[in-house]
C-alpha cells in the first residue's frame, strides 16, 4: 500500500486482458497519514460497502425502484480520491455514485431516502439512484448518460477559474465513457484553457457486459491523455492510499497551476452492472481473482500490520455502521413520499405566467 | 429609439447584459477574434476581453456541456451556435443536462444559460444548414424557446433570456439579421418571455406566425385587406411557454385561424397550436385550422426547389382565403 503503485506501466495482464498495476506491496513502512485520517478512511469504505449491501437487499425487496448500480469493489477509488479534496471542492459523477455521494458528505439517511423515492431524499425524491445531488456539499450529481458529466465538470472547473475561487472539480466516470466524444472534447478544452479539473477514470474493465478489450482500441486509458498534452497518472484503484496520493498530486496541480489531470484507476466491480445483471459475461474465477484484492481487505491488512486497527476495532466499526445503516433504512421507510404537487415544481426556476 | 438592424439590436443586448453582470460570458465558434460568423458579436472581444468573450474549438457537445456546468457553479453563460444546425451535436447536454438539472436535483441547481444563434431557412445552403428546430426544443419541459421577429423584440427578449434563471433556446432567423426597425436605447428595456404580441389587429381571420413568417404574414395581411379580409397577426415570440391565451382570444374574435411556420408540419409547433385551439376554442371556429408550413422534405439546394419548399405570402393568402371560404 503506497503511492509506488501509481505511475507505473509494468504489471500483469488482468482477466480481461488489460494491463493491471502491480499488486500492492505488503505494508511495512510507517504510513504517512495520521491515525485519525486512516481510520476515518477505513470507516468510510466499510460504511459504503455495508450501505451498498443493504441497497441490494432493499432492491430485492422492491423498496428501491428503477436502476440500481452498486459500487462494491470500487470503494478505494471514491474514498481515496475524495479524501484529497477540500470540502468546498466539487464532484460530478456517473450513475454508480452512492459511494461517492457518501464519501463527499451526503448522509446515508439522505441517500437511502432518495433511493426509496422519499421527499427527504437528497434530490427530494425526484432524482433516484442515478441522480443524487447535494448543493450543501458541492455534490453536483450523478449523471446517467455515459460521459455526460465530463463536459459538466469541465464547466464547473471553468467557473472556478473564472471566479478565481481555487476550487477544484473532480469528475468520476467509467472506462466506457472514454469512448464517448464528450470525454475527448472535454480534455481538449480543459488543457487548452488550463482548467482545474481532475478526471478520474474508474476502469473496472467492463462497460455493462462488454469487456474493455472488445470495446477499446488503446486500452491503457491514461495514455490517451497524451493526445491533449494532459498530465496523467495510472494507479491501483484497489489501493486507497495510492488513490489518495495520486489525487493529492492532481489537486495540487489543479489548485496551484490550474492544470487538469487524467487519472486512470484500475479497479473492479464485484457485483453486476446493475441489480438486473446476471453477469454471464465473466467467470466466477475472474471475480474471485479480483476479490483477493478487495480494497477493504487490503486496507484492513495494512492497518492491522501498522498497529492502527485491531480486530476489536473492526468489530466496533461494524457495529456502529450497522446502526447507522439501520437508521438510514428506518429514516427512508418513515419518510413521506413527495407531495403530489411536487410533480410540477422545479421544472423552471422562473416559471412564467402572464399574470 | 434608433433604427438598427436585428444584428445590431442583438449586439446591443449582449453588450448591455455583459456590462450589467460580471457572471455573464459568451462563448462559441468565431465569436471573438473573427467578430462572429454573422457579426452579431462584433466588437465584444475588444470591449470585454478574452476572459468573457471566448472562441471555442468546433466541439459543440463539449462547449454546450461546459456552459451548463459553468451555470451549475453560478455563472450565466451565453453559448452561441454558429447555426442551430450544429446544436444537434449538443442536444444531449441541452436536453439531458440543461433542461432537467433543476428538476432531477429537486430544485437545487438552476441553469441560467442562453443557447443562441441563427436558425430556420437560409439562402441556398441545402439540407444540413437550412432547417427549423424549434419544435425539438419546445418539446422539452425545462427549456424555454424564444424566436424574435423584429429588432426591438430581439433586443428586449434576448435581455430577458440572459436575465432568466432557466435554459433558454434563442433562435434568430438567419435571413433577418439585416432587417431594420426602431429599437429602444434604454438599458432597462426588456420584453418578458412568454408574452405574445399582436403585430396587427384584425377582425376576420387570425394568422399565428413567428420569426421570419411574421413579416410574411404582415405582407399577406396587407394584400388581404384589399380583398376586404381583415387579418390579425399574432406573434407568440416565446414558443415555450406558449401564450396560448392571446391566440385563443384572437380566435374567439375572428373565428378563423391560419398558423404559418417555416418548419416541417409533422409534429411541429403549428400542430401543437392547432391542437390547443381545437381543445379550447373548437366552438368558436367557423373553419378548420389551417397550417402553412415548410414542405415535408429536407431542404433542397436548387433555387427554384428551395422556393417551393418554403412557405411564402402567396401560400399564406391562399390559406386565409380558404378558411374564409372566399374561393
Amino acid at each position: 500500500m503506497s503511492s509506488q503503485s501509481t505511475e507505473q506501466r509494468e504489471g500483469t495482464k488482468g482477466a480481461a486482458g488489460v494491463l493491471d498495476p502491480p499488486s500492492a506491496k505488503p505494508q511495512s513502512d510507517t504510513l504517512e497519514e495520521d491515525r485519525e485520517t486512516l481510520l476515518a478512511m477505513f470507516r468510510q469504505m466499510l460504511l459504503i460497502r455495508r450501505f451498498e449491501e443493504k441497497c441490494a437487499e432493499s432492491y430485492s425487496l422492491g423498496k428501491i425502484g428503477g436502476f440500481c448500480h452498486l459500487y462494491i469493489g470500487q470503494e478505494a477509488v471514491a474514498v481515496g480520491a475524495i479524501s484529497a479534496l477540500r470540502p468546498d471542492d466539487y464532484i460530478l459523477t456517473s450513475y454508480r455514485e452512492h459511494g461517492q455521494a457518501i464519501a463527499k458528505g451526503i448522509t446515508p439517511d439522505a441517500v437511502m431516502a432518495e433511493l426509496y423515492g422519499k421527499a427527504t431524499g437528497c434530490s427530494r425524491g425526484k432524482g433516484g439512484s442515478m441522480h443524487l445531488f447535494d448543493a450543501e456539499v458541492n455534490f453536483l450529481g450523478g449523471h446517467a448518460i455515459v460521459g455526460g458529466q465530463i463536459p459538466l465538470a469541465t464547466g464547473v472547473a471553468f467557473a472556478s477559474k473564472y471566479k478565481e475561487t481555487d476550487q477544484v472539480a473532480l469528475c468520476f466516470f467509467g472506462e466506457a465513457a472514454v469512448n464517448q466524444g464528450a470525454f475527448h472534447e472535454s480534455l481538449n478544452m480543459a488543457q487548452l484553457w488550463k482548467l482545474p479539473c481532475i478526471y478520474i477514470c474508474e476502469n473496472n474493465k467492463y462497460g455493462m457486459g462488454t469487456s474493455l478489450e472488445r470495446a477499446m482500441s488503446l486500452q491503457n486509458v491514461s495514455e490517451k491523455a497524451c493526445a491533449y498534452e494532459l498530465a496523467s497518472e495510472f494507479v491501483d484503484g484497489m489501493d486507497v492510499l495510492a488513490m489518495r496520493h495520486v489525487t493529492q498530486r492532481a489537486v495540487k496541480r489543479a489548485r496551484e497551476q490550474s492544470a487538469p489531470t487524467l487519472i486512470e484507476a484500475r479497479t473492479y466491480r464485484f457485483m453486476g452492472h446493475s441489480m438486473s445483471d446476471p453477469g454471464k459475461y465473466r467467470t466466477r474465477a475472474e471475480i474471485e481473482k479480483y476479490q483477493e484484492r478487495d480494497p477493504i481487505k487490503l486496507f484492513t491488512a495494512a492497518l492491522i500490520e501498522n498497529d492502527i486497527l485491531t480486530d476489536k476495532g473492526i468489530e466496533e466499526f461494524e457495529a456502529e455502521i450497522k446502526e447507522e445503516i439501520e437508521h438510514a433504512v428506518r429514516f427512508a421507510e418513515d419518510s413521506l413520499e413527495p407531495e403530489p404537487e411536487e410533480l410540477y415544481t422545479n421544472v423552471y426556476a422562473n416559471p412564467l405566467t402572464k399574470d | 429609439m434608433a433604427e438598427m438592424t436585428m444584428r445590431d439590436a442583438l449586439n446591443q443586448a449582449l453588450r448591455e447584459e455583459l456590462a450589467r453582470d460580471e457572471a455573464v460570458f459568451l462563448m462559441g465558434e468565431e465569436v471573438a477574434e473573427y467578430q462572429g460568423a454573422y457579426k452579431v458579436t462584433r466588437g465584444l472581444l475588444d470591449e470585454f476581453g478574452p476572459k468573457r468573450i471566448i472562441d471555442t474549438p468546433i466541439t459543440e457537445l463539449g462547449f454546450a456541456g461546459l456552459g451548463v456546468g459553468a451555470a451549475m457553479a453560478g455563472l450565466r453563460p451565453i453559448v452561441e451556435f454558429m447555426t442551430f444546425n450544429f446544436s444537434i451535436l449538443a442536444t444531449d447536454q441541452i436536453i439531458n443536462s440543461a433542461a432537467k438539472m433543476l428538476y432531477m436535483s429537486g430544485g437545487q441547481f438552476k441553469i441560467p444559460i442562453v443557447f443562441r444563434g441563427p436558425g430556420g431557412s437560409a439562402y441556398q445552403v441545402s439540407s444540413q444548414h437550412s432547417q427549423a428546430l424549434e419544435s425539438w426544443y419546445a418539446y422539452f419541459p425545462g427549456l424555454k424557446v424564444v424566436m424574435p421577429s423584429t429588432p426591438a423584440d430581439a433586443k428586449g427578449l434576448l435581455k430577458s433570456a440572459i436575465r432568466d434563471d432557466d435554459p433558454v433556446i434563442f433562435i434568430e432567423q438567419e435571413r433577418m439579421y439585416g432587417m431594420k426597425g426602431e429599437v429602444p436605447g434604454d438599458e432597462d428595456f426588456i420584453i418578458p418571455l412568454g408574452v405574445a404580441d399582436v403585430k396587427r389587429e384584425g377582425a376576420d381571420a387570425t394568422i399565428v406566425a413567428r420569426s421570419l413568417m411574421v413579416p410574411v404574414a404582415l405582407k399577406a395581411a396587407e394584400e388581404l385587406e384589399k380583398d376586404g379580409v381583415s387579418c390579425e397577426v399574432i406573434d407568440p415570440r416565446t414558443i415555450r411557454p406558449l401564450d396560448i391565451d392571446t391566440i385563443i382570444d384572437s380566435v374567439r374574435k375572428t373565428n378563423r385561424v391560419v398558423v404559418a411556420e417555416e418548419s416541417h408540419p409533422f409534429c411541429g409547433v403549428g400542430a401543437e397550436i392547432s391542437a390547443q385551439i381545437a381543445e379550447r376554442a373548437f366552438d368558436y371556429l367557423d373553419a378548420p385550422v389551417k397550417r402553412v408550413s415548410g414542405v415535408d422534405v429536407p431542404m433542397p439546394y436548387a433555387k427554384n426547389l428551395e422556393q417551393l419548399a418554403l412557405p411564402d405570402y402567396e401560400k399564406l393568402i391562399q390559406a386565409v382565403r380558404e378558411v374564409s371560404y372566399l374561393d
